[in-house]
């Protein structure tokens, strides 16, 4: 036998399991974790651009009009959402967030005429103050929800999964439980708050169609519904929130983040947001809705780039989550203080990380103070200054989007088309249903 | 009083007469042929009475503020969800999640209540006047839910700071919960809401069910497993 073989490290029991299971046998519980899953996975990067050349007639650049509004909620609201982009900001709770980053989020999305989007917890004065158009979510715990900030709301968003925890609920870990939020969610200070996996007053589509019903009475019918569904069973899901009324149903795919779940549930639940958004659409042409009832795509939407994808693939909007928190400095080395930036390696390495790597959001010990309730942390990220970058990263991002879709031949970003896109890899084409590049092979499709 | 007739006008047109209501009129209503409809006299916000004169449906009263609604019969689920204050009283039987999430005010039940009464409430009351279903007070964080009948299994799952009283018998607790001994200001307590609901029983007769609070932060130590 070869004695280099005593090296070889195992496939199975790799140095990444080892260290789970002796951190397991010492401590005898889970990870618990921020943000999404860190494992590989098919995604819109696996997709390219067939764009225009002599068979396509591309506009010019960034100079000729590239119209990017978005009307959500248009099947039984009075009132749909009318946005300037399609680029919406995902669900995300103070609590999980500072006040500060709420706000910034709030006047961001104003300035680029987009929507945010409340969390668990309820809706705080800063975050309506700062923000034209929020959505106000209705989530299992039901936190701080009541019938005024429901009637303040412009949409309204029952969250039935995330897709970084679909089937689970979250936990606010009573380190970032302090007095306001303990108030906003008639808790102690300080014990670690579960959010509920399921809706206290409803269980099946059944109900859930009369919990809509319930909603649109009590808000009189003027504003649109959301369904949010963590990408599992998408198009079962997708059809089950149609019947029970969904004006807007929003898919939520695996590299989804969150605030705080168990790292099993991160990493080993949910389909990724590719096949996700395809099934979703399927399901809608299958029931005669789709372009009735609006999709929105959330889960690991990074760049311009992956939003051009996400509408060609057959969405209305996406939904930005974790992206935007790193505008916002989440995982920087350092945070800006006045002109000056001020080195936080040493914070991320007393909590056992590196800045590029943090998922440590549950501590509410982040040193950029973006996922914090500490006020000596949350004055690091001032909202003027958090506002301004998000504005730029949005910006960026609708750009992206535009030069994409120019480049494509349309003069409408909802006009990019599956036909604009191919794939890169057999995975990808697999799940977007899309040809191989360079061929016309769809895997799984056979060829009469 | 005056008279809205649901076989004559729709759930809609009866909600929006109430929602076109100020925060500060008064008046008494009653609210003929509901025949089990849904959502009836949901999103109330002004010190009005209402009478649902027979049995309804689903979230009635849902999200009520101010309001003191009555149906005189029974109901579907989820009556009373998520209120706010004022009172909702259902003379007949309730069907399951009544009272859920409630924030505030009094819900009464003269008679039984099915599943998960009082799941995920938050600051309400809520009097039984006969038996509770299983699970009920599901992850209840404040307020009282005080059944003068039996309770079923998994009472108080996962309870806050919430409190149960029963006068008959407790079926199982879940997890987290313990039955406690009665302290005088319980048996305050107990006759207060007695009295708000107009229950004729004794209070020494009632146990107290609350939370153990071993769940109350993530360790291995919590029993979160049926084999520990």
């Amino acid at each position: 036998m070869n004695s280099n073989q005593s090296r070889e490290e195992s496939f199975s029991y790799n140095q990444k399991i080892l260290n789970y299971i002796y951190q397991a046998a010492e401590t005898g519980v889970y990870d618990i974790r921020g943000l999404g899953a860190k494992r590989h996975l098919p995604t819109f990067d696996d997709l390219v651009f067939l764009t225009a050349s002599m068979s396509r007639y591309p506009l010019e650049g960034y100079r000729e009009k590239c119209e990017t509004k978005t009307v959500l909620g248009t099947r039984h609201a009075k009132k749909p959402i009318e946005l300037d982009i399609p680029i919406t900001i995902a669900g995300m709770s103070f609590g999980a967030l500072s006040a500060n980053v709420k706000e910034a989020i709030g006047r961001a999305a104003t300035a680029l005429g987009t929507s945010t989007t409340t969390g668990d917890g309820g809706m705080t004065q800063e975050e309506r103050q700062s923000s034209k158009t929020l959505v106000y979510q209705v989530l299992p715990s039901r936190y701080g929800f009541n019938p005024d900030d429901l009637r303040k709301a412009d949409a309204i968003e029952i969250v039935v999964g995330q897709g970084a925890k679909p089937g689970g609920g979250g936990m606010l870990l009573g380190l970032k439980v302090g007095e306001r939020v303990a108030e906003m969610r008639t808790l102690p200070e300080g014990i670690d708050q579960r959010s509920a996996c399921r809706h206290p007053d409803w269980t099946g589509p059944d109900d859930l169609a009369i919990k809509i019903l319930e909603l649109r009475e009590i808000t009189d019918w003027e504003v649109p519904i959301y369904v949010k569904i963590g990408a599992t069973r998408v198009k079962d899901d997708v059809k089950l929130a149609v019947k029970s009324g969904a004006d807007v149903v929003v898919i939520d795919g695996m590299q989804g983040g969150t605030a705080a779940t168990q790292e099993t549930f991160i990493e080993h639940a949910g389909i990724p947001t590719l096949p996700a958004i395809r099934l979703a659409v399927e399901a809608l042409q299958e029931i005669d809705m789709y372009g009735k009832v609006q999709l929105i795509l959330s889960g690991g939407i990074r760049t311009g780039a992956d939003a051009a994808k996400a509408l060609a693939l057959g969405a209305d909007a996406v939904s930005l989550g974790q992206a935007v928190l790193m505008a916002l400095g989440c995982n920087s080395p350092h945070y800006v203080l006045g002109d000056e930036n001020v080195d936080v390696t040493s914070e991320y390495q007393a909590l056992g990380t590196s800045p590029g790597y943090c998922h440590h959001c549950h501590t509410g010990r982040c040193p950029v103070g973006v996922t914090t309730q500490l006020p000596d942390l949350e004055k690091r990220m001032q909202p003027e200054w958090g506002a301004h970058r998000l504005t730029n990263y949005l910006q960026t991002v609708t750009m992206e989007m535009t030069t994409l879709a120019r480049a494509c031949g349309n003069s409408n970003v909802h006009h990019l088309e599956r036909e604009d896109l191919v794939a890169l890899t057999i995975e990808a084409a697999a799940m977007a249903k899309l040809p191989l590049a360079g061929t016309d092979w769809i895997p799984g499709e056979e060829k009469l | 009083m005056e008279s809205l007739d649901l076989a004559a006008q729709s759930v809609r047109e009866i909600n929006q007469f109430f929602h076109d209501l100020n925060s500060s009129d008064t008046g008494e209503f009653e609210i003929h042929h509901p025949n089990g409809a849904h959502n009836i006299a949901v999103g109330l916000d002004a010190p009005v009475k209402v009478h649902i004169r027979g049995h309804a449906g689903y979230f009635i009263a849902g999200m009520n503020k101010q309001a003191e609604v009555t149906i005189h019969g029974n109901v579907g689920w989820s009556v009373g969800e998520n209120m706010m204050s004022g009172v909702v009283r259902v003379n007949g039987f309730a069907s399951e999640c009544a009272g859920s999430s409630g924030h505030g005010g009094l819900l009464i039940i003269d008679g039984d209540a099915s599943s998960r009464c009082g799941i995920s409430m938050k600051g309400s009351s809520i009097l039984v006047g006969g038996n509770v279903g299983h699970m009920s007070a599901f992850m209840a964080q404040a307020g009282y839910l005080l059944i003068c009948g039996d309770a079923d299994h998994g009472l108080g799952d996962s309870l806050y700071e919430a409190v149960i009283y029963v006068r008959g018998k407790i079926h199982g607790l879940g997890a987290d919960a313990r039955e406690e001994p009665m302290e005088e200001s319980d048996y305050t307590k107990v006759k207060e809401l007695l009295e708000m609901a107009k229950f004729n029983h004794d209070p020494k007769e009632f146990k107290r069910v609350a939370s153990a609070k071993t769940l109350y932060h993530w360790s291995p130590n919590s029993k979160q497993f049926a084999v520990l």
